[in-house]
């Protein structure tokens, strides 16, 4: 199992090489030169080549990017040219947010989408399998930003019965954390919960076609046992690893949610970044996501091998 | 099923695959309404310089953010622009994106992913490498982070989004080279003595060619929602010109004044959206030769 971990971090190592090279290089794509907006109006010749000096933006570019690697490796990913914080602090205070964001939205997702799917499964060719098929369609093709919108439009300008937007760390105070919370964990877990709705239903009917499925009900297993007990446990397996995939994905689509109900979190730190060309926040994000991502794969494949007897077995 | 039914799937030899296919397309419910669903907007979008419309730029200080009437079907917006007229010739910048992006990361993606299930070896370790890399950053991320380096502009976000799908058509193209390419009918040509190109053109792409098709469909999906979200976060389409994506961004700010604004541009993406996924669904279901 260990020797399995370890294969797969080496593998992991080549990918974080080509990510980082693709992160730098974004840098260079840039039309304008950051030095001269960073010189100020006068544009000092002395203090344009200090900060080229600084930035060691006279070397050859290929040693540029050994030293910027070098630092990241050290934890360094730079300085927010807007705040002056490091890019990494920065990163370890936004990304509570979102991980609270997207546990929150996982939980929607699995809540909805599991049982739905289950039920389209065993209801297969009926009315309800039809309709839970156009409702996954619907949440895979309606845009979360505009999801969101529609229900501040509803729940909040409407009814008002929850804030449209705001934060609240969950630990000093749970109920209005959950509270401002809930509505953008709706949105962004609904696409998903329709993902995990069709998989979960595929999974399911594969199981219920097998052998054991028709011994089980030969021998007379109540019909509900089947269900949960011997096809349910069966057909989560893909499930679980989908679940530990679509993490990944939560955080990019946590960039609109985020911004939609202005949550400070890793989203809207990304967009902000962008639009104050604080370009070190940006290859740092892009860096940490792709880690976590890289993580997240990781995490699949190790439930897969653990949850599967079989796959030890080979190990 | 009668008689002429059952000759013709016993002798289907004479029929063309692609007539056997549009066939099985046009019995799948859900793929004709997506199909007429697109054809619809794709009308909209190329008739929209003859129709009796608003100027969607043209702006209007006595008709501010008015609600839908017979003058102004779906309303107008903050500076007194026809949303109708807008949302007409946004549907171009948004078909264009899905159409466009798509067709980068096919012409860049499938050749790369031909080359690479094709020839194998070191070519093949060096794409698949670079591919994984790519698919292990989240899409939207990708083409935020492009986007932001490339400058905001409608022409960027397609590259953009065309740049970040990439990697898909790549996997699947090198995993379909790699499935067919071992049949006898490669083997036969190359014994024949056709060289590489002509090989890979005229034997491995036909034959790879339908879920690169379903592919398409759905990505043109995903590109659709990128676009939007591109143009929604300030990075897309830039005012004045017509997005849905970008007149979400101004309706979210009048949202308790002017509700409508924020409705109708959602519903479209909405709609196109579902179009190609029904379509691609319904491809998938139309060009699987295990069910043929």
């Amino acid at each position: 199992m260990y020797t399995y971990i370890g294969k797969r971090l080496l593998l992991a190592i080549p990918t974080l090489i080509i990510i980082s090279i693709f992160a730098f290089s974004l840098q260079k794509l840039l039309p304008g030169d950051p030095i001269l907006a960073m010189a100020g109006e006068e544009r000092d010749p002395q203090v344009i080549e200090f900060l080229r000096d600084k930035y060691r933006l006279n070397d050859p570019v290929v040693y540029q990017y050994v030293y910027w690697v070098g630092a990241v490796v050290q934890g360094d990913f730079g300085i927010s040219l807007r705040t002056n914080q490091p890019v990494l602090s920065l990163i370890a205070e936004k990304l509570p947010v979102t991980i609270q964001l997207a546990i929150m939205a996982m939980i929607f997702a699995l809540a909805i989408g599991v049982p739905i799917g289950i039920l389209a499964a065993v209801k297969k060719n009926t009315w309800i399998d039809y309709i839970a098929n156009i409702v996954a369609l619907s949440g895979l093709s309606v845009p979360n930003f505009w999801m969101g919108i529609m229900l501040i439009l509803l729940v909040s300008v409407k009814l008002g019965w929850l804030p449209a937007s705001g934060y609240e760390p969950f630990f000093s105070d749970p109920v209005r954390s959950l509270q401002t919370m809930i509505m953008p964990a709706f949105v962004l877990g609904l696409a998903l919960a329709a993902t995990l709705m069709r998989h979960t239903r595929s999974s399911m009917l594969s199981v219920l076609r097998s052998d054991y499925i028709r011994t089980a009900r030969a021998k007379g297993v109540s019909e509900q046992a089947v269900i949960l007990q011997h096809s349910f446990r069966n057909a989560l397996l893909p499930i679980v690893t989908l679940t530990a995939l679509l993490f990944g994905e939560l955080l990019a689509g946590a960039v609109l949610t985020e911004q939609i109900f202005t949550i400070p979190g890793f989203g809207k730190l990304i967009v902000d970044a962008v639009f104050n060309r604080d370009y070190a926040v940006v290859q740092g994000v892009v860096l940490c996501t792709a880690i976590g991502f890289i993580l997240m794969n990781l995490v699949a494949d190790v439930l897969y091998v653990l949850l599967n007897p079989r796959m030890r077995a080979a190990l | 099923m009668t008689m002429l039914q059952q000759t013709l799937q016993i002798a289907p030899q004479h029929v063309r695959s692609g007539n056997r296919a549009w066939r099985k397309l046009k019995a799948n419910k859900s793929a004709v309404v997506g199909l007429v669903i697109i054809i619809f907007f794709v009308a909209l979008a190329v008739i929209a310089p003859l129709l009796p419309i608003a100027d969607p730029m043209a702006t209007s200080w006595s008709a501010i953010r008015k609600a839908p009437s017979a003058a102004h079907w779906l309303g107008t917006d903050d500076i007194g622009r026809d949303i109708l007229s807008r949302m007409i010739w946004g549907a171009r910048a948004s078909l264009m994106a899905g159409v466009f992006s798509v067709g980068i990361a096919v012409a860049i993606g499938v050749p790369l992913g031909l080359i690479s299930g094709y020839f194998g070896g070191w070519v093949d370790m060096i794409i698949s490498r670079v591919t994984e890399a790519f698919l292990a950053m989240p899409f939207l991320i990708m083409a935020i982070a492009l986007a932001a380096f490339l400058g905001p502009s409608l022409f960027n976000a397609m590259i953009a989004i065309g740049l970040s799908a990439m990697p898909l058509f790549v996997r699947l193209t090198r995993g379909q080279v790699l499935s067919v390419k071992t049949e006898e009918y490669v083997e036969g040509a190359r014994s024949i003595g056709l060289g590489h190109y002509q090989i890979i053109t005229r034997y491995i792409l036909p034959n790879v060619f339908s879920p690169l098709l379903v592919q398409a469909s759905l990505t043109i999906a995903t590109a659709i929602i990128a676009e939007a979200s591109l143009s929604f976060l300030g990075l897309g389409q830039q005012p004045p010109a017509p997005s849905w994506g970008s007149m979400l961004n101004v309706a979210k700010n009048f949202l308790s004044q002017a509700p409508w604004m924020a409705m109708w541009p959602g519903a479209a993406i909405f709609l196109v959206v579902i179009g190609f996924n029904l379509l691609g669904d319904g491809l998938r279901d139309a060009l699987d030769p295990r069910e043929a």
